[in-house]
């Protein structure tokens, strides 16, 4: 109590005010060093990676192509998270278990039902091929519908009766939802607690190079190049004030080329042309279940893509996650809408659980809790709220993730990956894609 | 007044003591059994925990789940120190600890001074310089203060008889284990408090998961061998005992009621209220949240020493973030800001689910547990979202309302005169509340 | 215009208490506040009106340290605030109060203002941790300033009540008590008469001549209702698109075409 409530407000003030400002130096040259530390620190995994890259490129290749394959599974549950945060600002710690159950899903389906297998039984004269392709898709929109269903059930008796509550509330139930059904999959008459081989839907083909048909892999120039000039051209009118051009550069059709153009092509190509170097031949090889995590992946982010952005649904969504009571008031139905989120959400991830299952061979009744979190912080890192966010966040996430393990240390890639958190958010508080929070003040 | 708070202060000091002598007794005459030591022991363990939680979150408002984090650096800091003094009298545990945790918090300070000189520092100036400090802090300890100081701490501590000795080197473990918690929730709470709370959130989980990982790898990535990473740290004294369990707890109560009853605690729970408001009535908001996480982080540091020292034997598992939503669903259970909830539920918990049901339930149960336990906390937000104890203290922690105004006599003509009040007829919300004034 | 108008003699007796040159803010590419000037002495009372959006709450933030001026000085006593924090600049004797009340609506009456005095508490963190004598002497302290802060408001006798249960009008008065426990030079008060109906804003304008003289503040003031504006402010800038359009005394800036049409205009 320095100063009293009356009278003599002046002197003691200016002391004051002169020790918190006027010794004040700039801060910017400390801001600099730190950032030089950082900048070192990059340097330097760079450095390591850069070695490793130098000395096996064909290893360092192929990682990159399994951290992808991981990253496109994080995409799909990373998008259900961001989705459902930026509409309702709840972390749906049970969406890593929607995904587990995806998982388990299929593998009923493929185990039990032998659903894969359908079109062989009814048209008998169907094609092998076809048949799988046909089953595979089966068993994929199953575990995509069961998902959603679960993620709505999940939404409507845990989440839509605490809407009004403290927004804690919500999250702790969303644990409790968590651990329900990691723990409900431990009974015996669920799921046991052991790990369970996963029966693939189909069988693992391994591509390199000579066996991969040329003309696709032109054909994955083509259109990734058809996208690339189209989407330059749009850019261009739209610069020049071209309304139509500036609506159709959104087009989902255009991101789905320059996407599944660009990435399939890329790593067609590596495999199927010979390279070597040092004389050591790289032989990549890249299996079918990788690129089909690539296309599911990626056609579902565009599909989504197209729904928010194109779609009344989608309008609606977007109207609700930034003032759900004013979308109220234009007639939306909140509730309706943060349903189909769930809906959404749920079933990506429960495509992302037969995915993974695919990829990895394994179920676990605990498999969704370090996936799940993962996800959700390449979607921090992203931007959360933000779908290319989401995106880009777990194509980093998948990356960090097996290029530590593949070339910093093993055991610490957990820790590392969790690690990618802080130090993105100490760079760009908002995540990469993120928008700063417009506060009313 | 004074009587009162003294009255309420005199009733809790003497029920502690009851509580205090009466299970002692039971413990010494053995009707408490090993069985029901440890479950007492690890209720405290938990209480503490969780009173940290409910200081980070509950109080302050920052959705924590890094509490098991700090609780198995403390645990882990702690074991180390009395592990390398029990085996071989090796003292550099306890000097690096120690002295490199005052080292660390001597250059804070001056570094704090230092950055405060400075205007627009960033976060992640401030993280990288406080993170060189510590790192410079520990190479000291490590490279200079273990050689000078460990033989001089030998002779001294040899010096006592032996029970004295292994109790102060206890304590030093328990404080060690407490400050290596406190300083890791500092240099973690600079960049990641800035955040909304919901990262933060995500962000302390992250912190779990990391320390978890940093524990299975202590002999191949971390220069510790003894701790023997994933295969679990063996050979830890058991010297926890009674007395040790109750005055950490109970510090730890008294230390969180004083704080909360002080300015500083006023300004914890106005962050929690409003960030925003509380700056603009000029409350630093950074360094509010940064006390309340170090001093939440420490309880759980010193919780994690008591523990270690009952087990007698760690594991990475038992630190795993699964369990990190225990005391979370303890502080919710028992009322957020309530800390009379958080020691009754927090003890209530573990006798009851590790005790009771433990013993009086068919084996089958084990798997059930976690159905059964998400469900009633579901119900629970359902039906009673703000806890079984809502915000209820008992007289002693509870807010102490101050006297209604009565102005000094000596200032009566400056400042209470009825004449210089606001001219308010309260038109508005009748009466009532002018009649206080007229009758000064 | 140096941030004072030209009809207005400056007093040359009152100190400078704030000076504000050249400030301009940017939401993105969006000019929310340009070329802002306002000079303040000691004692003054003075008025900041304009249409909705014309970035007078901008103003306010950047005086209080919640936006950073893009370009622009903001000088307080002579010390300049650009790159302060804002519970430094709190500190250093701006307070305020907010469009929509934003008391610490869970904690009672007395707590929201011995909150503000937190920074004059006078003890440490050892003695509050141990309840020294120091720690009681100055809280007892700290406490009877709250509750003479609040009875001079009307409020003492509501001081155990949670804040957030108060009566809206009471709410506003409590959220100025709140500001000046910060112990201000400089009060800035964020359109105090919203939602008030016509009998409360004439107990509002008394209050704020009232703690004008007893405080001995210098007040700034954004707001929409004119009857208060022009009958108690000294004299007024007009903002609009984020520009100052117009300054001088109430009956200049009533007669003023430019204010007429951006604003008084579309009244009539």
């Amino acid at each position: 109590m320095e100063r009293s409530l009356r009278g003599d407000s002046g002197g003691a003030l200016l002391r004051r005010g002169n020790g918190i400002a006027l010794r004040r130096r700039n801060g910017i040259i400390l801001n600099r060093i730190s950032q030089g530390v950082f900048a070192l620190l990059g340097l330097f995994v760079l450095f390591v990676l850069a070695r490793a890259a130098w000395e096996r490129p064909s290893l360092f290749v192929s990682q990159v192509l399994n951290g992808l394959q991981l990253g496109f599974i994080y995409a799909l549950i990373a998008l259900g998270y961001t989705m459902i945060y930026g509409i309702v600002k709840l972390i749906n710690f049970a969406h890593g278990e929607v995904f587990m159950i995806g998982s388990f899903t299929s593998f009923y389906t493929i185990a039990t039902l032998r659903l894969h297998e359908w079109p062989m039984w009814i048209f008998s004269g169907i094609g092998q091929q076809l048949s799988v392709i046909v089953g595979t898709v089966t068993v994929i929109m199953v575990s995509m519908v069961m998902c959603a269903g679960l993620a709505v059930v999940m939404e409507r008796f845990a989440y839509r009766p605490l809407r009004n509550k403290p927004r804690i509330a919500a999250l702790i139930t969303a644990v409790g939802v968590s651990f329900f059904l990691q723990y409900y999959g431990a009974l015996p008459f669920a799921y046991t607690s052991n790990y369970i081989t996963y029966p693939r839907a189909f069988d693992v083909e391994v591509y390199r190079a000579g066996t991969v048909a040329m003309p696709v892999v032109v054909a994955m120039w083509i259109l990734f190049a058809v996208s690339v000039i189209a989407y330059v051209v749009l850019r261009i009118r739209g610069r020049q004030g071209s309304l139509r051009a500036k609506t159709l550069i959104r087009h989902p059709l255009l991101s789905f080329g320059l996407q599944f153009g660009g990435f399939l092509a890329v790593i067609l190509t590596l495999v199927s042309v010979e390279i070597s170097t040092g004389g050591q031949v790289w032989d990549l090889t890249a299996s079918n279940v990788t690129l089909i995590i690539m296309s599911a992946s990626i056609v579902l982010q565009v599909v989504l893509q197209w729904v928010v952005g194109s779609t009344r649904l989608g309008k609606a969504m977007r109207a609700s996650a930034y003032d759900k009571a004013a979308a109220r008031l234009m007639g939306i139905n909140v509730d309706t809408v943060v349903a189909a989120t769930f809906a959404i959400g749920g079933g990506l991830a429960g495509a992302a659980g037969v995915l993974y299952a695919t990829a990895y061979r394994q179920v676990h009744h605990l498999m969704g809790i370090i996936p799940g979190l993962k996800a959700f912080v390449a979607a921090v890192v992203g931007g959360i709220g933000s779908i290319p966010g989401a995106f880009v966040g777990s194509l980093i996430m998948g990356q960090t993730e097996v290029l530590t393990a593949g070339f910093i240390s093993t055991p610490m890639r957990d820790a590392i990956a969790f690690s990618l958190l802080i130090i993105v958010l100490l760079v760009w508080p908002q995540g990469i894609f993120g928008e700063p929070p417009a506060e009313k003040v | 007044m004074v009587s009162r708070l003294r009255k309420s202060a005199a009733g809790f000091i003497v029920t502690a003591l009851v509580v205090f002598v009466v299970v002692q007794i039971l413990l010494t005459t053995g009707t408490l059994n090993n069985f029901w030591r440890g479950i007492i022991f690890w209720g405290a363990a938990i209480t503490m925990v969780t009173l940290g939680l409910n200081l980070i979150y509950g109080f302050n408002g920052q959705f924590s789940l890094g509490q098991y984090g700090f609780y198995a650096i403390g645990a882990y800091g702690a074991a180390d120190v009395t592990w390398r003094w029990t085996n071989g009298r090796d003292p550099s545990g306890l000097v690096v600890v120690i002295f490199g945790c005052l080292l660390a918090l001597g250059l804070y300070i001056l570094l704090a001074r230092f950055l405060r000189g400075f205007n627009r520092v960033t976060v992640m100036t401030q993280f990288t310089f406080y993170l060189g400090a510590t790192i410079v802090a520990f190479w000291i300890a490590v490279q200079f203060l273990v050689p000078v100081l460990g033989p001089v701490t030998v002779t001294l501590l040899e010096a006592f008889p032996a029970a004295l000795t292994r109790q102060v080197v206890f304590f030093a473990a328990l404080v060690g284990g407490a400050a290596l918690a406190g300083i890791a929730s500092f240099l973690f709470g600079i960049p990641v408090l800035e955040l909304g709370s919901d990262y933060f959130g995500i962000a302390t989980l992250g912190f779990t998961i990391i320390v978890k990982v940093l524990l299975d790898n202590t002999d191949t990535v971390l220069p510790f061998p003894e701790m023997k990473g994933a295969r679990g740290m063996i050979g830890i004294p058991q010297w926890t005992t009674w007395p040790w369990v109750f005055f950490s707890l109970l510090m730890v109560v008294i230390v969180m009621r004083n704080l909360l009853h002080s300015s500083i605690g006023r300004t914890i729970v106005s962050v929690r209220e409003d960030e925003r408001a509380a700056e603009l009535v000029g409350i630093n908001v950074v360094n509010a949240k940064i006390f309340a996480f170090v001093i939440g982080s420490v309880f759980a540091g010193l919780a994690g020493g008591i523990r270690a020292h009952d087990l007698a034997f760690l594991h990475p598992q038992s630190f795993n973030f699964v369990q990190s939503f225990n005391p979370l669903i303890i502080v919710v259970l028992g009322g957020l800001g309530s800390i009379t909830g958080t020691v009754v539920t927090g003890f209530g918990w573990i006798l009851l689910l590790e005790g009771v049901l433990r013993l009086a339930l068919p084996q089958g149960f084990e798997t059930w547990r976690f159905v059964i336990y998400p469900l009633v906390l579901l119900l629970m937000m359902l039906l009673r979202p703000e806890g079984l104890f809502g915000g209820y203290e008992i007289p002693y922690l509870r807010q102490k309302l101050p006297a209604p105004f009565k102005p000094r006599v000596a200032d009566a003509d400056t400042a209470a005169q009825p004449t210089s009040h606001v001219p308010v007829p309260a038109v508005s919300h009748g009466g009532a509340d002018s009649s206080h004034e007229v009758a000064a | 215009m140096n941030g004072r108008p030209d009809s207005l003699v400056a007093p040359e007796e009152r100190r400078v208490v704030l000076e504000v040159e050249d400030v301009s803010h940017y939401f993105g590419s969006l000019r929310a506040v340009h070329d802002f000037d306002l000079t303040l002495h000691h004692g003054e009372l003075v008025g900041l009106i304009g249409p909705n959006g014309a970035g007078k709450t901008t103003v306010f933030n950047l005086l209080t340290g919640v936006y950073q001026p893009s370009e622009g000085s903001i000088r307080f006593s002579g010390v300049e605030l650009v790159g302060l924090p804002s519970y430094e600049i709190i500190q250093m004797g701006i307070a305020r109060t907010f469009q929509n009340i934003r008391l610490f609506a869970n904690l009672t009456v007395l707590d929201n203002v011995r909150i503000a005095y937190h920074p004059y508490a006078g003890y440490t963190v050892v003695d509050s941790l141990l309840h020294t004598r120091r720690f009681r002497e100055k809280e007892t302290e700290l406490t009877e300033r709250a509750q003479e802060l609040l009875s001079i408001f009307n409020l003492a006798s509501r001081q155990d009540e949670i804040a957030g249960g108060l009566p809206y009008g009471l709410q506003r008065r409590l959220e100025i008590a709140r500001a000046l426990a910060a112990q201000p030079r400089l009060l800035v008060l964020d359109e105090p008469a919203a939602g008030m109906n016509p009998q409360e804003v004439d107990q509002l304008m008394e209050l704020i001549h009232f703690i004008r003289e007893r405080f001995d503040l210098t007040v700034l003031l954004v707001e929409h209702r004119m009857r208060l504006v022009m009958s108690i402010c000294e004299w007024i800038t007009v903002m609009d698109f984020g520009e100052v359009i117009a300054r001088g005394v109430p009956a200049e800036v009533r007669s003023n075409q430019q204010v007429v049409e951006a604003y008084l205009g579309r009244q009539n």
